[in-house]
């Protein structure tokens, strides 16, 4: 399957991840200008991994994004005067004045969930929402992210490991960004790469540099596309580092500086940058053209959400409805197989398991008292990959 | 035609539906292979197939999140708790995911949550609570608690077929111990409705699940000495049917509040408040509860007998109600 980008693709990377920085950098104006409601949590530095794994997704797949994830509402088709009058509380944002940040979502066309503000609970919702495309005979794929702080959370680890049981079509992108509020990565997890968390549910995982963009995209074109056949979730870490304060309040005075400048000369934008032109795949010309089209946009889209109003008094008289549905909304499964699989008498079975072994040591790996020799010419037992029965047998055998 | 128990009747319902509607789908520990703890989904897996009965880890924030996330497909999940107490390891996905998410961003959430609550039968502290009131403190749920068998299929028929995220509280008491000719074919009881069970003229007892039973027995001890009780049932906690029990308390004028939860924060208070507020004018005599007392649900069986409310108790109260 095609891991790299087009050209065109390759330049509509580069779009968002720009549209993704400028726009935040508006937002930051806006919150001096007292326009936000809530707080402020920039992805400056992190544009890469929203804009890189979102990309790489079908356009029928789901995502949850977090709040450090505004890259990704863009590549589902958000437009940034969603995002400006959801920040700034008005009657014509996403969710009506109701939630703040990018505390919305859209289930129908974009399919996109909204997040909340705890963290981990998103893991276990999207193995639920790709539980359920599986099961209504859909190809889809649903990719949600989280903190290294995050990844510390019970929902990580029930939502991870019920993924893994179930083979659920999941992309889990943990986005290592150094911190959690102020506390490092060292304090969460004794980990050094938190995608070995990954061998602790029997899933995929690798470690993706998330500065590179493209590094990024094919990591997660590649997970999609196994997650997509069949072949359970897949987490992948992308390391990075968070340029602000956790939220604008914070002046994040406990990072050292030399950790931001070494950060700072990896940006993700100015690299990109220098790759596509090195690449002769963006001309100055280009760049700049593209730019002016950004600040185009966010000029008239901040100027829309300005002239927006904030909810009305009726609305605020009104705010205790919605809280139920109460047939306001149909609900009703896209049915991509006949229904007919699901009923008797097609769905019947036997309500028996089947068990992979009988659970001891010695069915799974060469005895540990085993000469070495020996143990290397036994063959490797079927359903256990080799790699994977010489290292419990090390481990046993340190433990001996 | 064989009488139907109140657990017979709720694995009558899930049958029915699921075969109703392949959008049903149910998730739990031991559900499947095993059929449930207490046998509610047996045979369920050998008729509607993996796909739709699935057995899970022991992952109460796993079941909840997943069945959350399957109903925003537009599917309609069946999560059990194998017991109720257990709800507390999945409060947060319940109570800022699922209850928010339709007031926040217009998402219905389609699910029910249900299992075994409740006493007496020497369970102990963590297999015998009833957490409903931590539930009925959360806009966005819908909280119900059926009494007999036929509401216990006809409301979990509507809690399945309700958009909005339904936790059902069954009580364990009741699985085998009650049962009645239920009628044939589909026939639902609507969420939010209260009845009235018994009709009288001094006094109004209102009461859900096993205490219904109590206040019913102690009802009819009240008859025999010319105390005429009303009892309502409650069927739904969230919302409450407010008018059922106003209209009661206008006619009888005087209030008992029965429930097997503990005292502060129960419903009686709510139901309290609501009667002061609206029908104070018709009280003769302060309203009364008579409830489980601030504790935790003892094990041994003379300490459960003590902490629970019976129809002697019930009784009790009643007649110096009638007599004030």
């Amino acid at each position: 399957m095609e891991q790299t980008p087009t050209r065109e693709q390759q330049l509509e990377l580069y779009y968002f991840m720009r549209l993704n920085r400028a726009l935040e950098e508006r937002l930051e104006r806006l919150v001096r200008q007292n326009q936000v409601v809530g707080g402020l949590y920039s992805s400056r530095g992190q544009e890469a991994i929203s804009v890189g794994s979102a990309y790489a997704l079908e356009p029928g797949d789901w995502i949850a994004p977090m709040v450090r994830n505004i890259g990704a509402l863009l590549v589902r088709g958000f437009k940034p005067r969603d995002i400006f009058t959801q920040n700034m509380g008005r009657a014509n944002s996403p969710t009506r004045g109701r939630d703040n940040a990018s505390h919305f979502g859209d289930l129908g066309a974009r399919h996109v969930v909204s997040p909340v503000s705890m963290l981990g609970d998103l893991i276990p919702v999207m193995t639920g929402v790709a539980m359920g495309a599986r099961l209504l005979g859909q190809q889809r794929v649903a990719m949600t992210w989280i903190g290294d702080g995050g990844s510390s959370t019970g929902a990580f680890h029930e939502g991870l490991n019920f993924a893994a049981v179930q083979r659920a079509p999941l992309v889990l992108v943990i986005e290592n960004n150094q911190w959690a509020y102020s506390t490092p990565v060292e304090r969460q997890t004794r980990l050094r790469d938190l995608a070995d968390r990954a061998r602790a549910y029997g899933v995929t995982g690798s470690v993706v540099d998330g500065n590179d963009v493209l590094a990024v995209y094919r990591a997660a074109k590649q997970a999609a596309d196994r997650a997509r056949a069949g072949h359970g979730p897949v987490l992948i870490e992308a390391k990075t580092m968070r340029m602000r304060g956790h939220a604008q309040h914070d002046p994040a005075e406990y990072v050292p500086k030399k950790m931001l400048e070494y950060w700072k000369a990896r940006d993700p934008i100015a690299r990109y940058e220098h790759a596509l032109a090195a690449r002769g795949v963006m001309t100055a010309r280009a760049k700049s053209a593209m730019d002016a089209r950004i600040e185009r946009e966010l000029t008239d889209d901040v100027a829309f959400a300005e002239a927006s109003p904030m909810p009305s008094s009726a609305e605020a008289d009104a705010v205790a409805s919605g809280v139920y549905c109460d047939g306001c909304h149909e609900i009703a499964p896209d049915w991509q197989r006949p229904k007919d699989e699901l009923l008797p008498p097609k769905s019947m079975v036997e309500a028996r398991w089947t068990v992979r072994d009988f659970g001891a040591i010695e069915e799974r790996a060469p005895k540990h008292s085993a000469p070495k020799a020996a143990a290397a010419k036994r063959p490797a037992q079927k359903r256990t990959p080799r790699r994977a029965a010489a290292k419990s047998a090390k481990v046993r055998r340190a433990r001996a | 035609m064989a009488e139907t128990t109140y657990l017979e009747a709720i694995r009558q319902a899930l049958d029915e539906e699921m075969a109703a509607d392949t959008s049903v789908v149910l998730l739990g520990e031991d559900i499947g292979v095993y059929g449930g703890a207490f046998g509610a989904t047996q045979g369920l897996l050998a008729r509607y197939g993996w796909e739709r009965v699935v057995d899970t880890p022991i992952s109460e924030t796993g079941i909840v999140g997943a069945a959350i996330g399957m109903s925003y497909t537009g599917l309609r999940p069946v999560a059990e708790m194998q017991f109720m107490d257990f709800i507390a390891c999945c409060f947060e996905q319940l109570t800022n995911f699922a209850a928010k998410s339709h007031y926040r961003w217009g998402a219905p959430v389609p699910i029910v949550v249900r299992g075994p609550s409740g006493g007496g039968v020497h369970a102990g502290p963590f297999h015998s609570a009833n957490p409903e009131m931590y539930f009925v403190h959360t806009p966005g749920l819908k909280v119900v608690c059926p009494a007999t068998a036929y509401d216990a299929k006809g409301l979990l028929k509507s809690a399945i077929r309700d958009n909005n995220p339904v936790l059902f509280f069954e009580h364990k008491f009741l699985y085998r111990r009650i049962k009645e000719d239920l009628p044939a074919g589909d026939y639902s009881v609507p969420l939010g409705k209260a009845v009235v069970r018994r009709e009288g003229r001094d006094l109004t007892i209102v009461s859900y699940a096993a205490m219904l039973h109590a206040s019913l027995e102690a009802a009819g001890q009240l008859a025999g000495e010319g105390i005429e009780a009303e009892v309502v049932d409650l069927r739904t906690l969230l919302p409450l049917d407010r008018e059922t029990i106003l209209e009661s308390v206008r006619k009888t004028n005087k209030l008992l509040v029965v429930h097997e939860d503990t005292r502060t924060g129960g419903i009686a208070g709510e139901i309290a408040a609501i009667v002061c507020a609206e029908a104070f004018d018709d009280l003769d005599g302060p309203i009364v509860r008579v409830t489980a007392p601030d504790a935790p649900v003892p094990s041994s069986p003379p300490l459960e007998e003590s902490f629970l409310p019976n129809a002697a108790g019930i009784a009790h109260a009643a007649r110096r109600m009638a007599h004030a």
